[in-house]
């Protein structure tokens, strides 16, 4: 086996507990509501179907470089880490106690296709609690950090979420979008979108998309060590600062010159052409290092 | 019912409100005072220009007129669908949307959001739901997808979907099901300037108490484990 | 869905940690949940799965495992989403040895 591929651990492949036990200070995991203490999902089981113990979500205290943090990791392997009604009164629960206890930050594992249909208005209405309770923890001082890079990405309402958060990092394989490309083919048709096309999906909706474009803060490798490091780059030194009419003016700016700018663009190809690089056929085949250097010379 | 019939219901003391691009904003007059009016209309599927219209005028009536109430109007089918606007990050726009709407809230501003016509979705969570408290019109649709598609997407027989829809507000399409389930306050048998007024008083008690609709679905019968598990995961010792 | 409950004898598990859980409930996968039972010498397992008609599939399966390992003590609860016979056994290894401490 290739050695840099053996001490790789993807954050893509990893269950939520396994990206917790490589992104926490070892030994700080403490999971509040663990699997032995919950109930599976009645709601599930009225549909016939198993439901998992912890509803699809781990929520935690921890450390990280020996920082207290709150933690809460979806599970995108069970039902596409959508949110039920339990899994979100869990991310509820965290983000309000976090307003309490005002840890150093709250991390935001999003694994999500948005809301669990099987149990759809307790999901529609957990997302709209959940995107509350991300704005008063922020209210309150208290970064929340969203990571994206699992195979369900942050789609529905939980990519709405991930906007609120204080910031996001990404990984490339991490997609971060609204609709998903296959609800999109299959009302508009396949010229609209084509679900299949895997490079241009991820050219839409993918990691490197959403950095260049500056809706990601940090780009990292899809590596849970990577993933980690990102985190504490970020803390370190952050200031959440409060709600302010001058940063919603600025960011209203902001979307409406990129809206007037780009509107009729369809491929992330012609937007980079425009962010000012040069050869923007080449971003796909670019390695993370790369990529940001690339946009860290960028005009701004 | 059409727009200006709604308006002249709600507003019989005067209103001057403007449409384009199926985005709602103006002003009304209310026993309580002028108020904000604002949302959709027409179905509308929300793209980056509704979102970035709605926002700049929750912006400018923060800036403007401190403490004006916010009225918002939805009809919304959900999120515009096409590769455009997912390129520009639409969930990004429906966020800040929902940002500013919060920011409103936290600098006193009471909002209501009355459901007209229809609520589905991305649309619904953008700006009706952030809103202190939601409504519903008896005949509107509130739902995150019918239940024909929510077979063809679950696997579930649709017959069965249906049997169960007819006790469980969990995921029966319909504003009376969010009412169960305390997402909407209540609905309206008509649009009305008493209940309106009502309303108004509602949300301004209810802008400082926080979200209550955990415990307003429990009182109701409809949500009955999220109170109790957002209530244990706050006050929880550290596992193990 | 289908529910089956089982019980077995087997030897006395050595050493005891905190209740552990191996698995997800994702397509061809289960979660299995080890926690202390109320017998020393038997192991009770109810199971949670959307394969219906694979009774006896189940008790050979973990007919095994408890012949095979000191899992008395404990109650076994698992979730399944069609997992075959090869990933329950290792599912139940693993989180046997988690629960006695010996995780990774």
């Amino acid at each position: 086996m290739i050695p840099s591929l053996a001490s790789r651990h993807s954050w893509f492949e990893a269950t939520a507990r396994a990206r917790l036990a490589g992104l926490l200070d070892p030994g700080s995991f403490a999971e509040i509501l663990p699997p032995a203490e919950s109930q599976p999902s009645p709601h599930l089981a009225m549909l016939d179907l198993p439901g998992a113990f912890d509803d699809g979500v781990v929520v935690c205290y921890g450390q990280l470089e020996k920082k207290p943090i709150f933690a809460i990791a979806q599970e995108g392997q069970f039902m596409g880490g959508a949110v039920g009604e339990i899994h979100g009164a869990k991310i509820v629960g965290l983000l309000r106690r976090a307003v309490q206890e005002k840890p150093a930050a709250v991390l935001f594992l999003i694994d999500s296709g948005g809301v669990r249909l099987h149990e759809a208005n307790a999901g529609l209405i957990a997302i709209s609690e959940i995107m509350r309770a991300v704005l008063d923890a922020r209210a309150a001082g208290v970064p929340v950090i969203a990571l994206v890079g699992g195979s369900c990405g942050a789609f529905g309402g939980m990519g709405i979420v991930a906007k609120l958060c204080s910031a996001i990092i990404i990984s490339e394989e991490g997609r971060l979008a609204l609709s998903g490309p296959e609800v999109i083919e299959t009302v508009a048709g396949v010229e609209e979108f084509d679900a299949k096309d895997r490079a241009l999906v991820w050219r839409v909706t993918g990691g490197k998309h959403r950095y260049l474009m500056g809706d990601c803060a940090e780009l990292v490798e899809d590596d849970i060590p990577a993933f980690r490091t990102g985190v504490a780059k970020l803390l370190a030194g952050w200031q959440e600062a409060a709600p302010g009419l001058a940063q919603l003016r600025a960011s209203q700016q902001v979307l409406e010159n990129r809206l007037a700018a780009y509107a009729t663009y369809r491929d992330g190809l012609q937007v980079w052409a425009a962010l000012g690089i040069a050869r923007p056929d080449s971003v796909p085949l670019l390695d993370r290092d790369s990529l940001v250097a690339l946009k860290e010379g960028l005009p701004t | 019912m059409s727009l200006n019939d709604i308006l002249d219901a709600l507003f019989p003391a005067g209103h001057t409100v403007a449409v384009a691009n199926q985005v709602i904003t103006g002003e009304a007059t209310t026993a309580q005072g002028t108020v904000a009016v604002l949302g959709t209309t027409d179905a509308a599927a929300i793209d980056h220009a509704m979102a970035l219209a709605l926002s700049g005028f929750v912006l400018d009536t923060v800036e403007r007129h401190p403490g004006r109430p916010l009225v918002f109007l939805v009809d919304t089918s959900g999120q515009a669908l096409s590769r455009s606007q997912e390129l520009l990050c639409l969930n990004g726009s429906l966020a800040h949307l929902a940002s500013c709407v919060d920011f409103a809230r936290r600098q006193g501003h009471p909002s209501l959001s009355l459901v007209t016509a229809n609520a589905v979705s991305g649309g619904f969570l953008s700006f009706g739901l952030m809103a202190d408290q939601a409504y519903a019109l008896a005949d509107a649709q509130v739902r995150v997808m019918d239940l024909r598609a929510m077979s063809r997407v679950t696997k579930i027989a649709h017959e069965r979907l249906v049997e169960l829809a007819g006790t469980s507000p969990i995921f029966a399409p319909g504003a009376g099901s969010y009412v169960r389930m305390g997402g909407i306050a209540a609905i309206w048998p008509v649009p009305s300037a008493d209940l309106l007024d009502d309303a108004l008083s509602a949300a301004r008690k209810a802008v400082s108490a926080g979200d209550q609709r955990q415990g307003t679905g429990l009182s109701r019968g409809g949500r009955l484990l999220a109170s109790d598990i957002a209530t244990t995961v706050q006050n929880a010792t550290a596992g193990a | 869905m289908e529910t089956l409950d089982f019980r077995f004898a087997s030897k006395p598990v050595s050493r005891v940690a905190d209740p552990a859980l191996c698995g997800v409930v994702g397509s061809g996968n289960l979660e299995i949940l080890i926690k202390t039972g109320s017998e020393p010498a038997a192991c009770r397992v109810s199971i949670k799965t959307s394969a219906r008609g694979f009774g006896d599939t189940w008790q050979a399966v973990l007919g095994s495992f408890a012949a095979g390992h000191a899992a008395g003590g404990t109650e076994i609860a698992i979730n399944d989403m069609g997992a075959t016979p090869a990933v329950v056994t290792l599912r139940l290894a693993q989180a046997l040895a988690e629960y006695q401490g010996g995780a990774q």
